[in-house]
C-alpha cells in the first residue's frame, strides 16, 4: 500500500477529488528517485530523526540549566515527566518504576511524531505499521522475557485463572492465550490505524474544497477534524503507553 | 465478479459504527459512575483510557479489514 502510487487520476470536470487520500503515506527517497531499498534514507527516516531530534531538544537542553524557578521549556519537560512517572506509578506500581526510562522515551517518541505529523505538507511517521510494529513488538518481547526472567515458569500463571471454576480453567487457559498473542496486534494498529484514519479523512475533506459549492463546509470539516486530530495525537501516544504499563504490571505480576 | 471487494470494504466499515457505540457506552457509563462519586473519578481515568482503546481496536481491525480489501485485493 505504502509504495503504491496513486495520484496519477486526471482533474475531475467539477472540480473535486483531484488526489488519493492515501497518497499522503507514500514512501520515497529523500534523494533522487531510486528504489526504496533496505538502507535507503526516505522521507520516514528524516520524519523519524527530527522526532528524536525534536525529544532530545526538549528534555535535554530544555532542563540542562536546571533552575529552580524553571523557563517555560524546563517546565514543559518536567510536566512531561511527571505525567508519565504518575502513569507508571499508578499503573505498575512501585517496583515497576525500575522501568521508567523506557515507558518515558516509548511516550516522549510517539507523542512529538504524531504532533510533527500533524504539520501541513509532513510525514506521518506513525501512521506506518512498519514502524509501529515495531515499537509493539519491543514491547511484547520485552515485557514476555521479562515475566519469563522474573517469575520463571510461575509466569505462566498469568494464563491460569485460578479464581475460576476448575472446568472452565483450561478453556480460559485457552482464550488467555490467544489475547496475549494478539496483544502486539491490537498495540500497533490502533496507533497506526488511529492517526492514519484521521489523517486520511483530512485528505478527503482537503479533496472536496475545490467544489466551490461545498467548499465553506468542508474547511470547517478540515478545521474540526484538525482539532479532533491533535487530541487524537496524544490520547493514542497515552494509550500505547498505559497499555504499556498494564503489559509491564502482567509481567510483574502475573498471578489473578 | 469484478468490485465486489469495494462491497466487502464498505460492509467492514459497519464496525466502524459498532466501535463508535462501545466507546460511547464506555465513555457514557464512566460519566454516569463520576457523576455519581465525583472523589473516585480522577483516579479511574486510566481504566476509562484503557476500556476506550479495547473497544476502539475492534473498530480499527475493521477499518484495517475495509482498507486490505480496497488497496491489497
Amino acid at each position: 500500500m505504502a509504495t503504491e502510487t496513486h495520484g496519477a487520476e486526471p482533474v475531475a470536470e467539477s472540480g473535486g477529488l483531484v488526489f488519493h487520500p492515501m497518497d499522503q503515506f507514500i514512501v520515497k527517497p529523500l534523494f533522487g528517485h531510486g528504489e526504496v531499498g533496505m538502507f535507503t534514507i526516505t522521507n520516514v527516516t528524516l520524519w523519524l530523526f527530527l522526532a528524536i531530534v525534536a525529544v532530545v531538544l526538549m528534555m535535554v537542553l530544555g532542563t540542562s540549566k536546571r533552575a529552580i524557578v524553571p523557563s517555560r521549556s524546563q517546565s514543559v519537560a518536567e510536566l512531561a515527566y511527571g505525567f508519565v512517572y504518575k502513569m507508571v506509578e499508578d499503573v505498575t506500581g512501585k517496583d515497576g518504576l525500575k522501568y521508567f526510562p523506557y515507558i518515558m522515551t516509548l511516550f516522549m517518541f510517539i507523542v512529538f511524531a504524531n504532533f510533527l505529523g500533524l504539520l501541513p505538507m509532513s510525514f506521518t511517521t506513525t501512521s506506518h505499521f512498519a514502524v509501529t510494529v515495531v515499537l509493539a513488538l519491543a514491547v511484547f518481547l520485552t515485557v514476555t522475557i521479562l515475566g519469563f526472567v522474573k517469575n520463571g515458569a510461575s509466569f505462566l500463571g498469568l494464563f491460569w485463572v485460578s479464581s475460576a471454576p476448575l472446568a472452565l480453567r483450561p478453556v480460559l487457559a485457552l482464550i488467555e492465550l490467544i489475547s496475549y498473542f494478539v496483544r502486539p496486534v491490537s498495540h500497533s494498529i490502533r496507533l497506526a490505524g488511529n492517526v492514519m484514519a484521521g489523517h486520511a479523512v483530512i485528505k478527503v475533506f482537503a479533496g472536496f474544497a475545490a467544489i466551490a459549492a461545498i467548499s465553506p463546509i468542508s474547511v470547517l470539516a478540515i478545521t474540526a477534524m484538525y482539532g479532533l486530530e491533535v487530541l487524537v495525537a496524544f490520547i493514542q501516544a497515552y494509550v500505547f503507553t498505559i497499555l504499556t504499563c498494564v503489559y509491564l504490571k502482567d509481567a510483574l505480576h502475573p498471578h489473578h | 465478479m469484478e468490485g465486489l471487494n469495494f462491497i466487502g470494504a464498505g460492509l467492514a466499515a459497519i464496525g466502524s459504527g459498532a466501535a463508535a457505540i462501545g466507546v460511547g457506552n464506555v465513555a457514557g457509563n464512566f460519566l454516569a459512575g463520576a457523576l455519581r462519586n465525583p472523589s473516585a473519578a480522577a483516579s479511574q481515568t486510566a481504566t476509562l483510557f484503557i476500556g476506550i482503546a479495547f473497544a476502539e481496536a475492534l473498530g480499527i481491525f475493521s477499518f484495517l479489514v475495509s482498507l486490505l480489501l480496497m488497496f491489497a485485493v
